[in-house]
This record gives C-alpha cells, sequence and structure tokens, in this order.
C-alpha cells in the first residue's frame, strides 16, 4: 500500500496550488480519499474523537443492499427472453443473456453520471461527493432493460444536474435524482419505457404463439377495462408458457418489468440490510407498504371496477412499489427529515401509489410519481411537525 | 418533591484508560494559569497585575471590565510569572509560579443571614463566582441577576469522567455550605441530580436545602442541560444557574474558611497514559508533571477535559478552569487503505452501516483523533435524534444557525443548549460537521445582536 500512497504523494504537487492541474484539486482528493481513508484529525476546540462511520460507508451500504435486486434483475431479464422466444435455456445462459443487457445500462450510468459530477466538482470546487455511488446504481435499476444507451446517458446528465447540482450538490437536492431520471425519459421517450414491448427483448427472434409483453400492472388495467377479475387475467397471462401472474411469481419477481424493481423478494432482503444496519428509516418502509395496502383495501370496500376490486395484497407485489418505497423512498435527502414526517411521508406515498394505479390509466405505475410529489411534499410536512414542536416549546413558556 | 427520570436516548462511549479510584503519586504541579479564553462571554478582559507580582490564593487578578463586580483570582499564591498574550494582543495565560506551601488571602467567614444581594457581592469578591454559570448561553453568572432555579449535575457521564464521590470524598460539610449560599440566591429551587443507576455517594445523599433528583440513562443524562430540561426548562428571557459540585465546594469553603482554596482532585485518564489515576492539585494547574515520563506512545493528544468536549493542549499546558480531567490519546493523524470500507469491531462508531461492527465489541474502545473521513453536508437524518434526550430537533436547530436564522434559533430551543449538549451529535455525525463550534456561533448571534 505503501507503493500507491507513494504514487499519489507523487502527482500531489501537480494538483496543490500553483501546480499545473491545480484546477482538479477536488478530483486528486476524491481519489485519494477513496484509496486511503484521510489522514485528518480533529481540531483543537469541539469533540476530540469521531465516530468511525462517514458517508461513504454509508452509501456503500445502500449499494450493497441493492446487490440482490441487481442479481436478481440480471437472471430475470434472460429468463424473460427466453420465455418470449420460447427456446430452452439454462440458468447459466439466462445470466449470461441478462448480464450481456444490464451491464452496459449501469456502466453508462457510473460512467456518464461520474462524469457529470466531476465537472460540476471542478468547476464549483467542492469535494467529490459519495451520492452518486446509490444514484448511479438506482438509475441502472430503474430502466427498461433495452432501453438505447444514448438515452439512459441523456437522462442520468438531466437527473444529475437539474435534479442534484443545480440545488448545490449531495444533500442539496429536492427530488430523489433517479426518479428524476426515469421521470425524464417516461415524459421525453414515453415509446421506450411504456407499454406492452419495450420489456423483453426479442431481436431478430419473433415471440412464440400466445406472448404478449404486457406488465402486470398493464394486464390489470386491460382485465379491468374488459370487465374480467384482474386475479383470472394475471393467471391466465402467458399462462401456456409457464410464466403466469400468479401472486408467487410476482412476489419473486419472475415477472417482465425495470431491471431491478421486478423482485418483491429482493427489495425485501435490501430492505432487511437498511434497516439492520440502520441506514434507511423503517417508519418509511412500513408507512409505505402499509399505506398501500390500506388504500388497497379502501379501493375494495368502494370498488366500482375490476381493478378496484383487486385484492390489496396484490397492489404490494406487482409493478415497483417494494423497489420504491424501500430504496426510493428512503433517501433521506428527499424524504422528510422529522422522525414524525417519516410516517406520514412513508403511508402517503403508498396510498398514492395505489390511487394513481388505479384511478389513472395513463400511468400504470403510480409509485415514480408518488415518489415524486412527496418529495416535493416532504418539507411541507416537516414544516408542520417542525411547527408542533414550537408549539409545545411556546406553550410550556406561558404555563 | 424529587422527580425520577429515566432517559433512553443517547450513547455511552466505553475507552481505554480508566482512572482506578485511588490517588495517583505524582510530583506537584509547579506552575497554573488562568486562561480568560476559558470564561465564555467575557469581552473585555483585564489583568489587574504585572509579571513579577506576588500574589495569594483568591488575589484577584483579572476581571471583565463588562462585568466587574466579579473577580477572577489566582488558585494558588506565588509569582506571577509570565501574561502572555496573542495575536492582537489577545490576553491568552496569566501564569503563577507556585509557593511550595499555598497560602491564602482571608477575606473573613461569610455570614449566610446576609440578605441575598449582599450575598451574592460578597461571593463575587472572593473568586469563587465564576464556578456559577449561567444559562442560557453558558456564560459566567451576573451577580445582580435573580435565577429562577440552581442546578447542580452530580455526576459526570462523558466518556472517563471522574467519579465526583471519589473527588470529593470528605467535602461533606462544605459542599453542604456552598448549597446553603447558593438556595439564598435564587427565588427558586436549587436542584441536586444524582445518578439514579448507582448508590448516591455520600457527599450527596444527606443534603438539605436542596431539591434531589434522580438521573439514569447513557450519556448525556449526566449533563445539566439534558437535566434541566426535564425538570425546569428554560425558555426565551428566563435565567437559571449551574455549578458543578468542585464549584461548589469551592463556594462551601468560601463561606466557612474565609478564603478561596481552589484545590480539587482530578482524573487522569486516556489510553496513552502509563499511570492513571486521580491526584490533587489545583485550578489550572500545569500537566507536565503528570504526563511527562507518563505516556505509552510519543505522538500523542493531551486533553484539558474529556474526549467529547475537551480542548487540545500541549504536554505542558495547563489545565482549563472547568476541567476536571486530563485524557491523553493517540494521534489520528494516518492514512488507512480503504479504511472506510473495512470491517472492524474496534473501532467505535454509534452507527452500524456495513462492517461496522462495534456493536458487538462488549468491551473498552482505544480512539484516536483521526476524523474518520471528510466534512460533507447533512445528508442522513434521524441519527442526532437518537442521542438528543430532549424534546428539541437538532437538524432544524443546526440549519437555522447555519442560516443565521433569529426567530427559528429561538423557537427551536438554541437558549436551552450549549456546546456540551450537542457534543454527541458531533460524535456520530456522519458528515462530521463542527457542531459545538455552530452552536457557541448560534449564541453569539443571539446575544450580541
Amino acid at each position: 500500500m505503501k507503493l500507491l500512497q507513494n504514487l499519489f504523494d507523487g502527482i500531489k504537487p501537480n494538483f496543490e496550488k500553483g501546480g499545473k492541474w491545480e484546477k482538479f484539486h477536488t478530483l486528486y482528493e476524491g481519489h485519494r480519499t477513496i484509496a486511503f481513508a484521510p489522514d485528518l484529525i480533529t481540531k483543537s476546540k469541539g469533540a476530540q474523537i469521531k465516530d468511525a462511520t462517514d458517508l461513504k460507508r454509508v452509501m456503500i451500504t445502500v449499494v450493497i443492499a441493492m446487490i440482490p435486486a441487481l442479481l436478481f434483475g440480471i437472471l430475470n431479464i434472460g429468463h424473460q427472453h427466453f420465455i418470449a422466444s420460447g427456446e430452452e435455456a439454462t440458468l447459466i445462459d439466462k445470466a449470461v443473456f441478462g448480464a450481456l443487457s444490464v451491464l452496459p445500462i449501469l456502466i453508462v450510468s457510473y460512467a456518464v453520471g461520474l462524469a457529470t459530477e466531476f465537472t460540476f466538482c471542478v468547476i464549483r470546487n467542492h469535494p467529490v461527493s459519495e451520492g452518486y455511488l446509490v444514484s448511479g446504481m438506482l438509475i441502472a435499476l430503474v430502466m427498461p432493460p433495452y432501453i438505447p444507451l444514448w438515452q439512459v446517458a441523456l437522462a442520468t446528465i438531466f437527473a444529475v444536474v437539474i435534479g442534484k447540482e443545480v440545488f448545490g450538490g449531495t444533500g442539496m437536492n429536492i427530488l430523489n435524482v433517479a426518479m428524476t431520471a426515469r421521470a425524464f425519459l417516461y415524459f421525453a421517450y414515453p415509446a421506450q419505457i411504456s407499454g406492452d414491448q419495450v420489456w423483453t427483448y426479442l431481436g431478430e427472434k419473433t415471440a412464440v404463439d400466445g406472448f404478449s409483453g404486457a406488465t402486470a400492472l398493464g394486464v390489470a388495467y386491460n382485465a379491468s377495462v374488459e370487465g374480467t377479475p384482474v386475479v383470472d387475467a394475471l393467471a391466465s397471462h402467458n399462462s401456456s408458457l409457464g410464466a403466469d401472474f400468479s401472486f408467487f411469481n410476482m412476489f419473486m419477481g419472475w415477472i417482465p418489468g425495470s431491471i431491478g424493481e421486478t423482485s418483491t423478494l429482493m427489495a425485501l432482503v435490501g430492505a432487511v440490510i437498511l434497516v439492520a444496519t440502520g441506514v434507511a428509516s423503517w417508519k418509511i418502509i412500513v408507512g409505505g407498504f402499509g399505506g398501500a395496502y390500506a388504500m388497497g383495501l379502501v379501493m375494495n370496500a368502494l370498488a366500482v371496477n375490476e381493478y378496484m376490486a383487486m385484492p390489496a395484497q396484490y397492489h404490494l407485489v406487482m409493478g415497483g412499489l417494494a423497489f420504491g418505497v424501500v430504496f426510493m423512498a428512503t433517501d433521506p435527502v428527499s424524504a422528510a427529515q422529522t422522525e414524525t414526517g417519516k410516517w406520514i411521508y412513508g403511508i402517503l406515498i403508498g396510498v398514492l401509489t395505489v390511487i394513481i394505479r388505479v384511478t389513472n390509466p395513463a400511468y400504470p405505475e403510480g409509485i415514480m410519481l408518488a415518489v415524486l410529489f412527496m418529495n416535493v411534499m416532504a418539507p411541507l410536512i416537516d414544516y408542520y411537525v417542525v411547527k408542533a414542536n414550537k408549539t409545545r416549546r411556546l406553550q410550556r413558556a406561558t404555563v | 418533591m424529587s422527580k425520577i427520570v429515566k432517559l433512553k436516548k443517547g450513547f455511552d462511549l466505553k475507552l481505554v484508560g480508566k482512572a482506578p479510584l485511588e490517588v495517583a503519586n505524582f510530583a506537584p504541579a509547579a506552575t497554573f494559569a488562568i486562561k480568560p479564553t476559558d470564561f465564555l462571554g467575557m469581552q473585555r478582559p483585564k489583568v489587574l497585575v504585572n509579571e513579577g507580582d506576588t500574589v495569594k490564593a483568591g488575589t484577584p487578578i483579572l476581571i471583565d471590565k463588562a462585568l466587574d463586580q466579579v473577580i477572577y483570582a489566582a488558585p494558588v499564591s506565588g509569582e506571577i510569572v509570565e501574561i502572555k498574550r496573542g495575536e492582537k494582543r489577545k490576553l491568552l495565560e496569566i501564569k503563577i509560579l507556585a509557593d511550595q506551601t499555598v497560602t491564602h488571602e482571608n477575606f473573613g467567614k461569610i455570614d449566610l443571614n446576609l440578605d441575598r444581594d449582599a450575598l451574592a457581592a460578597k461571593l463575587a469578591s472572593t473568586g469563587v463566582w465564576p464556578n456559577i454559570i449561567q444559562r442560557p448561553f453558558g456564560i459566567v453568572a451576573n451577580p445582580s441577576d435573580s435565577p429562577k432555579a440552581i442546578f447542580v449535575s452530580a455526576f459526570d457521564t462523558h466518556p472517563l469522567a471522574p467519579d465526583f464521590g471519589f473527588a470529593l470524598k470528605g467535602e461533606e460539610k462544605y459542599f453542604q455550605a456552598g448549597i446553603d449560599a447558593l438556595a439564598k440566591l435564587t427565588k427558586g429551587k436549587v436542584h441536586l441530580n444524582v445518578d439514579g443507576s448507582k448508590a448516591v455517594p455520600a457527599v450527596f445523599s444527606g443534603v438539605k436545602n436542596a431539591q434531589i433528583n434522580q438521573f439514569s440513562g447513557p450519556h448525556p443524562a449526566g449533563n445539566v442541560g439534558t437535566q434541566i430540561h426535564h425538570l425546569d426548562p428554560i425558555n426565551k428571557g428566563d435565567i437559571a444557574w449551574t455549578v458543578s459540585p468542585f464549584g461548589v465546594v469551592q463556594i462551601g469553603k468560601a463561606v466557612l474558611e474565609g478564603v478561596y482554596d481552589s484545590s480539587k482532585m482530578i482524573a487522569l485518564t486516556g489510553s496513552e497514559l502509563t499511570k492513571t489515576g486521580y491526584v490533587k492539585t489545583y485550578v489550572g494547574a500545569n500537566v507536565s508533571s503528570f504526563v511527562k515520563g507518563n505516556l505509552n506512545s510519543g505522538h500523542v493528544r493531551v486533553i484539558s477535559g474529556n474526549v467529547l468536549t475537551g480542548e487540545k493542549i500541549n504536554p505542558d499546558g495547563f489545565l482549563g478552569f472547568y476541567q476536571n480531567q486530563i485524557t491523553v490519546i493517540p494521534e489520528g493523524d494516518y492514512e488507512e487503505f480503504l479504511g472506510w470500507l473495512k470491517p472492524s469491531t474496534s473501532k467505535l462508531s454509534f452507527h452500524k452501516a456495513i462492517g461496522m461492527l462495534s456493536f458487538l465489541n462488549k468491551g473498552e474502545f482505544k480512539v484516536d483523533t483521526n476524523t474518520h473521513g471528510e466534512e460533507r453536508p447533512f445528508v442522513v437524518t434521524g441519527v442526532f435524534e437518537k442521542v438528543m434526550p430532549m424534546d428539541i430537533l437538532p437538524t432544524y436547530l443546526f440549519k437555522a444557525i447555519v442560516a443565521e436564522d433569529f426567530d427559528e434559533m429561538e423557537e427551536l430551543g438554541l437558549y436551552e443548549l450549549v456546546e456540551e449538549d450537542v457534543a454527541l451529535c458531533e460524535f456520530v455525525d456522519p458528515s462530521k460537521n463542527e457542531l459545538q463550534e455552530l452552536v457557541r456561533h448560534g449564541i453569539e448571534l443571539l446575544m450580541y445582536s
């Protein structure tokens, strides 16, 4: 390790004041602090020791929590492809196929995002922050598997610049960065990110008879229009191919959808990691699932069509609700920041997701808009929680 | 009507280097110093002596021209050897070379039947007064104010903190006299807050003239700020006073003996001291005789106070006026390969993020002064709340101070805090912000504008 240290020390003068790459000082520091935890010490006044946890470790915890969803997503992409083409394939075939379509997206997301981030760090002369470690992974996981790479790049740039850097960088953003990227694509290039055709890649091959590329949410919506019970429609979807939308398949995630969002199980594995390490708020996660389930029950009670009558627990395993609640809603910067506020924020995300799904056919997936909407509303929730605290203090004074 | 308060929020830092309950044998300190920078809120310090003057313990050597009825006295008798000034002639230290045996100014025993103002004026002229701290702001109290209550925390939950029961053994008489004097100074009560999880030491158990409350729970249960919040919180316009038990004993000695006796038992702690223990000395002692030749390694930081709220001093520096402890830990100016990623059970952390396994380690931790990361904006939420056992929203308060929003600072409870109340927040913050400095900045904004 001395070697690496010497290497860094050797190029250091170039980045110091007066050096030829002085402007890129922040990038030098950024890379050095990744290789080596810095040799900074506490000031002479104030806390003389500091906790061993820093933001890098917090962020890498989130990345690790997303790895099960990523690996499953890779496998599922291959799985869905071979179902559509009607070919027999081994697990390895599926994994290789999936990796070939997912890794380019992941690489583009990280490369373009970090390049944008570094550019801003140099221009604004602020330290390279760890926030994009998480955002880069999230952006890849919410993309459809066969999105054109240039669209990924464009969405990433938009999200990093407009979603984050214009507000001052990590910690200052109002909207969740990855959701901003997805929303950008959703409204700018709807053809590549919605409908029945984008979730399963066929390439030159033709689909086997009876195959439909619709997502569970699409099937549910169509069933409702036709007046057939949603559960039956889900169960009979692609059933001849052994790829029906049973509750179990949807929970496991063997369904078409964005790369990382399909598996409720893997989202729950991530949730366990995030909650056990204390990195994400369990209040938001429990609130999100609880809110969606409760709203599902309310819909059942008021049912006037088949979608509304769908059993409430189906909402929890369809689409990206689990992924969104676990990884998107819990982003501490864009979520509510007070403890009471986190409950309200989480519950409302679940409630809104179900309302958007059931009542607004133009947006089959409600979680994206629910999270973005609640991101905007989070400061308002906090405002009232903070106000209650102030009021308690004022009342105490006058008693 | 004593109160029993059980606190859940907080964090106990278990560190290597606790002082055993015995008096260690060290050569007495030769020099002592009063550092005007210890007295927060001192606006216009004026030295009353010159280099070469001889003083007795209790001789006035310093005043604040903005609060000139309070004198700051020499802690020991001897010769003024240096008046050290820094940039812009800022007064840093008044050093005294101590006599072999300390002699005291005698100003006569104090009759507690004096009326309140006369008693306050008398105490202010003896040198014991700076022990009385005003909340809000954490500054030396003004004798002409009438506080709504006076709070004494009889235990310290800071890392490696001295055991007050041991350090004040045998001072029962003086402690009671100090409490009696304080009771005269307030319209309200004197609150004596003891550790509810242990047997109450003899020096505090039989105390009369005060309401004895029990607090239990992790640090900061022993912080007087936490206790005030749960007993009689400070609102805008309120004034309360706090005194440490060492201060109470000094006041008691002034009352009963008519002298300023600044002697106190301090704890020598920390992983880098070969010999830890307690030692009897005076306020402002030079620490070199306790530290030199007593170190496990060469590259250390000597701290006047504890690791959370203390101040770095030179190995031949002086103990702060309000400090009862010296801590010596290793300096942390090293790089660690992938230090942010490596799993470890030996690095002390409040968090459980990937690889931070210190919660599995039930032993004591050796800590150094490395920050373990760079400063960042606030990102993680809900952490400060877990170590703040008060109905206060720390993140919002900190942001209000950053934004210098006066109304928000007041409404969110800055009047209830001083540095030590947010020290634990500063420790656990993964974004490594200087929160104690920030809180003092906020307090100064409220005080002076």
